[in-house]
């Protein structure tokens, strides 16, 4: 089976952890789940490890938001929730987004 | 020897800030890990080169860099980016940031609570880094003072961590509680002439001591009364806010209390006060001159509501005498309108010829004396507020 390619956009903190400079493409084999994805992204760039997910935990930060086709996934079971057709096309991302907070 | 490098932790990134043995004309670069808080960051003893950072963010958790080059470049240990999750070797990458207490009945206790603000129980929960604390002999050794708080020790660079959980497990856990900042581990010394004695201190539970490298715990807190308390000299639950010590003379400890300054000459065994003619007994910073063991530096903060200097005079007070007299420093700070704190991790020394002192604002101010204490100018005046100061004598 061909790996799904999926289109992951990250906020700018990451992105500097990252060393990328735009969006990232990872490879997901199998259902395109929320969980499959920050798999994939985690594999590729383990120094993201625990910035999306807590290390101790592995759920969600809880000022981490994932969105896909203005859609808030962030409550969404990661590992059932299938990402919508379009971002397993990769026509759309995956959207990582820091919550906003403050004043 | 020929310079120094001043290591700046801020609330935006953190600043490298160098000079040669005049430290006259200062090169600032930075900021390093753009936007993100910068708790502490220090250079190993061992390999000046080696720096150790602490960098985290309240949106994505706690990240450690490392650098070999003295700060030009930097990595997170074992994961470098786009580096796959797994070495050939099956190594398991992305864990330098690991910081897990371990609760297992054979290394650790099987502790899962500490007092809370209520009175209540409440799970450990680890935060951030705030301290770390590299090794005097091997640069791969590192220590980290974490955020609920606790011991972890590297051994490896930085790549993983794992806890003395002697400290969190010792027994008198259940009645640690968190002060305003957090229930934080700060402070971490290193005797130089006793590898297996390691002092450390937590807001608010006070200060321990480990005689065996940190498998086991004692607190020395005897002496200390903190009138905010039930029992205001019990054993637990005083807010140390840092203590400082003489590589010379590692018996002899110096400590900014909540409200007081202290002293120990007998390892923390017992404490005895020595505000003395302080006009303010708060603060957070204390240092002590790299020559002479008994001249002490603080900054005295107004109250523990109103975090800033009396009447908006900028000082330094030091003591020439171990704490028996203590005079103002106003040479090249401030000494109206100025509203700044200098936090418990902002101040340190070189150890030039001619003692330079060093302290960070939460106004964004970098200070220098290069002669002890009389006179100071600024290195920088508008950075983020800063975090944490650290120092290296370079040769």
């Amino acid at each position: 089976m061909t790996a799904r390619k999926i289109r992951v956009v990250l906020p700018t903190h990451l992105r500097r952890l990252a060393l990328v400079a735009g969006d990232v493409e990872v490879g997901v084999d199998g259902p395109v789940t929320i969980c499959a994805v920050l798999d994939a992204l985690e594999a590729a760039h383990p120094n993201l490890c625990g910035t999306i997910r807590d290390h101790g935990s592995g759920k969600r930060r809880p000022f981490v938001r994932f969105f896909a086709c203005n859609q808030d996934l962030s409550l969404e079971p990661p590992e059932t929730t299938l990402l919508p057709e379009q971002v397993a096309r990769g026509e759309q991302p995956f959207l990582v987004v820091g919550a906003i907070a403050g004043g | 020897m020929t310079g120094v490098r001043v290591l700046v932790g801020t609330r935006k990134g953190a600043f490298i800030l160098t000079s040669d043995g005049k430290r006259k004309t200062w090169d600032v670069t930075g900021p390093h890990f753009a936007g993100w808080e910068i708790y502490h960051m220090k250079g190993s003893a061992a390999d000046p080169d080696r720096i150790y950072a602490s960098q985290s963010s309240g949106w994505f958790g706690q990240i450690i860099q490392r650098s070999s080059d003295g700060g030009k470049t930097w990595e997170q240990p074992g994961s470098a980016p786009g580096d796959a999750q797994k070495s050939p070797e099956g190594f398991q990458k992305g864990e330098s940031n690991k910081f897990v207490y371990d609760v297992s009945a054979k290394t650790g206790k099987p502790l899962t609570t500490h007092m809370w603000y209520d009175g209540t129980q409440h799970p450990w929960e680890f935060k951030r880094v705030w301290h770390l604390e590299p090794s005097l002999t091997d640069r791969d050794i590192c220590f980290a003072g974490v955020e609920d708080a606790a011991l972890f020790k590297t051994k490896d660079g930085g790549k993983t961590w794992n806890e003395l959980a002697g400290l969190r497990g010792h027994g008198t856990g259940p009645k640690w509680q968190p002060g305003a900042g957090g229930m934080c581990l700060h402070t971490i010394i290193l005797d130089p002439k006793n590898e297996k004695r390691i002092y450390v201190a937590i807001s608010a539970a006070g200060a321990f001591r480990s005689d065996d490298g940190g498998k086991s715990w004692k607190p020395i807190n005897k002496g200390l009364t903190s009138n905010f308390m039930p029992d205001p000299t019990a054993e637990i639950g005083h807010c140390v806010h840092h203590v400082a010590m003489h590589p010379s003379r590692p018996d002899v400890l110096f400590m900014q209390k909540h409200w007081d300054v202290m002293r120990s000459d007998n390892a923390g065994d017992n404490w005895r006060e020595i505000s003395g003619s302080l006009p303010s007994d708060f603060g957070f910073v204390i240092d002590v001159h790299a020559h002479e063991p008994e001249t002490l530096y603080v900054v005295p903060i107004k109250s523990d509501s109103e975090h800033y200097p009396p009447d908006g005079k900028l000082r330094v007070y030091r003591s020439r005498d171990g704490g028996q007299e203590w005079e103002a420093l106003t040479k090249g700070l401030p000494q109206k309108d100025c509203f700044v704190n200098v936090l418990r991790d902002a101040m340190a020394v070189d150890r030039l010829d001619k003692c330079g002192v060093y302290f960070g604002t939460t106004g964004g101010q970098v200070y220098c004396s290069p002669d002890g204490g009389d006179n100071w100018t600024a290195i920088v005046r508008d950075l983020p507020a800063v975090q944490s100061v650290e120092v290296q004598t370079l040769s």
